[in-house]
């Protein structure tokens, strides 16, 4: 499972009703309703990964994520997840505001833009970053709205949102090592757990 | 929408040639109306093997012209069509007739051997034409469920249901929570729309005004008004096909005529003559009485209406789990009227869920071979048989150990 997966597992409280926005193939949500057992849904429109959740049992609803989740109540969830997809939404503030009014709090997972790795692509090759992990030119890239995690917090300030955990991850040693010191430039995903100010 | 090349009659997918069943049930059916019907005789197919515990059974709702007829063939001739959902129905497909034992029913006030307008009154020794009692989905429900009691049948693995089968589907879920485990709705809505109202009077209003319509009464006079239900029908099935799908399949193209100049043959596009032929061989095979009374219950419900308008609080009765389905061209139930069946699931805390599937089908991609669906309504088939199969198992495996027990 991907290592992030597991730090938002552990994050999860038990029994919790949780929304997870652009759930991919079902993985996160399965390992929640058998681990966690949760209750709650996942949103995806892409038909393969709608398919393999189907297929492993989890409740999945056709949704493109546009804007909002109209159709869902305010404080309908204990928890909404989005994994490594916020950087693809058309108005990534607008969807997390409204991932904290459907539910009482959230995870957000993101790659961190601000990697020494891509600051180092830019500069070198004056070139956008492609990268194994994110292996798109920037024309085709399904990720229009990349962010590092200083724009991240600063976001999340504006908003006066409140950080329930946090944490970074980094597969590469020279990241791993340095990451604690300035998870800014080395971090290649973050991770946050919010809830609005009360 | 099934197509049989008899070349290639494939009955290794199919289940074969089938004889319909049926049964008269003796037990009064209270319907909603406050008539009750003392007896009545109902025609049902099944396919494939009900197991030792009873749980692996899954109904069948027919829509508007379907039957009890869905899969397979009743004669060996290589021209005969199959069941109106043979592409979903058999060995290997979604409905699994190697796991799942089928049952579909002719609902009552049908006219293909289940008792109707068309059969004899009982009191008056004459047809029941106009005088047939107005039904409500929830007789349907109820017949149903008496059916289940005679085959033995406690609770479903699945009920499924297109279009007005999925009314019939989502009524039981409401009805008799504790007698379905899945309910499978598919190009369906809560309640219909006033557009959708206005097409079903349409159809009623072609039917009254055929003069042999004789007010109901023409198996009496041995009259037929069959222009009166071709039209009702094309009406309706015109409204089944999305507009993208008429254009690629007839376009402006002429059936006959021309429009040459010094030519004044009258000209018939090739949609005309479709339709025409649809509505003539439809008129063949049903009975306008029953479509007077299918329409009108098609009208009158509203899942919601006991619940205080609140479909969120209809469902909250409900204990199974829901697979909802959509087509993106079918205006007739639309995907936002699916969506709506979703959304106050999931107000409801139940599990669901949504496919919208991609096609120019309109209406009719709930009989259709569509890729997608097919291998969707598959795999969450496939997960309701895999739960029942264990079930046995371990139901077995008990039992054997109690053997064990009582031996030693």
């Amino acid at each position: 499972m991907r290592v992030d997966f597991e730090i938002v597992k552990s994050w999860v409280p038990e029994g919790a009703h949780v929304l997870d926005l652009a759930c991919g193939d079902g993985t996160l949500l399965r390992s929640l309703v058998d681990d966690c057992s949760v209750s709650g849904y996942g949103l995806e429109n892409d038909p393969d990964s709608i398919f393999q959740c189907i297929q492993k049992g989890v409740n999945v609803i056709e949704k493109e994520l546009v804007r909002d989740l109209d159709s869902f109540q305010d404080n309908s969830f204990d928890l909404v997840i989005m994994t490594q997809a916020i950087q693809a939404m058309k108005f990534p503030d607008i969807i997390l505001d409204e991932m904290l009014r459907v539910g009482r709090e959230c995870i957000v997972t993101f790659p961190n833009f601000g990697n020494i790795g891509a600051r180092l692509h830019l500069a070198s090759k004056g070139k956008m970053p492609v990268t194994k992990n994110l292996p798109y030119q920037w024309y085709d890239t399904p990720n229009i709205h990349f962010c590092t995690l200083a724009d991240f917090r600063e976001l999340c300030r504006v908003k006066q949102y409140k950080f329930l955990n946090e944490a970074t991850l980094a597969e590469r040693p020279l990241n791993k090592s340095l990451k604690g010191l300035w998870p800014n430039l080395f971090a290649e995903t973050a991770i946050y757990h919010l809830t609005k100010e009360s | 929408m099934t197509k049989s090349n008899p070349q290639t009659r494939d009955l290794n997918q199919s289940v074969g040639i089938v004889k319909p069943q049926s049964v008269d049930i003796k037990d009064p059916l209270r319907l909603a109306c406050g008539q009750v019907l003392k007896e009545y005789h109902l025609v049902y197919e099944t396919y494939g093997e009900l197991n030792t515990n009873k749980s692996n059974a899954i109904l069948i709702c027919h829509a508007l012209s379907g039957h009890h007829h869905a899969a397979g063939y009743h004669t060996d001739d290589p021209a005969e069509k199959p069941g109106w959902w043979d592409n979903c129905i058999g060995p290997g497909k979604p409905i699994d007739t190697n796991r799942f034992y089928v049952v579909v029913p002719n609902n009552i006030g049908g006219c293909h051997g289940t008792t109707g307008p068309a059969s004899i009154n009982p009191d008056t020794g004459k047809p029941w034409g106009p005088d047939f009692p107005p039904l409500r989905f929830r007789d349907w429900v109820d017949s149903q469920a008496q059916l289940a009691d005679h085959l033995g049948i406690q609770t479903w693995a699945a009920i499924v249901g297109g279009s007005l089968g999925g009314m019939q589907a989502m009524r039981w879920s409401l009805e008799y929570p504790d007698r379905l485990k899945h309910c499978l709705v598919i190009a369906s809505a809560m309640n219909l729309t006033p557009q959708n109202i206005a097409f079903n009077e349409m159809a009623r209003q072609a039917i009254v005004s055929d003069s042999d319509f004789c007010d109901g009464r023409y198996i009496e006079q041995d009259k037929k008004p069959s222009k009166g239900l071709a039209l009702a029908r094309m009406i309706g099935h015109v409204t089944y096909l999305s507009q993208s799908q008429l254009e690629d399949r007839f376009g402006r193209d002429l059936k006959q005529g021309s429009f040459d100049r010094g030519n004044n043959s009258p000209v018939q596009f090739e949609i005309e003559s479709y339709l025409n032929y649809k509505g003539d061989q439809f008129a063949e095979s049903f009975d306008a009485n029953t479509y007077l009374v299918i329409t009108r219950m098609l009208d009158v419900f509203d899942l919601a209406r006991e619940y205080d308008h609140d479909p969120v609080k209809a469902f909250s009765n409900a204990s199974c789990r829901f697979f909802v389905a959509s087509f993106t061209t079918d205006w007739r139930f639309a995907p936002d009227r699916s969506r709506e069946i979703v959304n106050a699931l999931i107000s409801a805390n139940k599990d669901v869920s949504y496919i919208n599937v991609e096609t120019d089908k309109g209406h009719d991609g709930f009989l259709s071979d569509i890729p997608r669906y097919i291998a969707d309504l598959g795999a969450y088939l496939n997960n309701v048989a895999f739960e029942f199969e264990k079930e046995f198992e371990k139901e077995t495996e008990n039992e054997g150990k109690g053997e064990a027990q009582n031996a030693s």
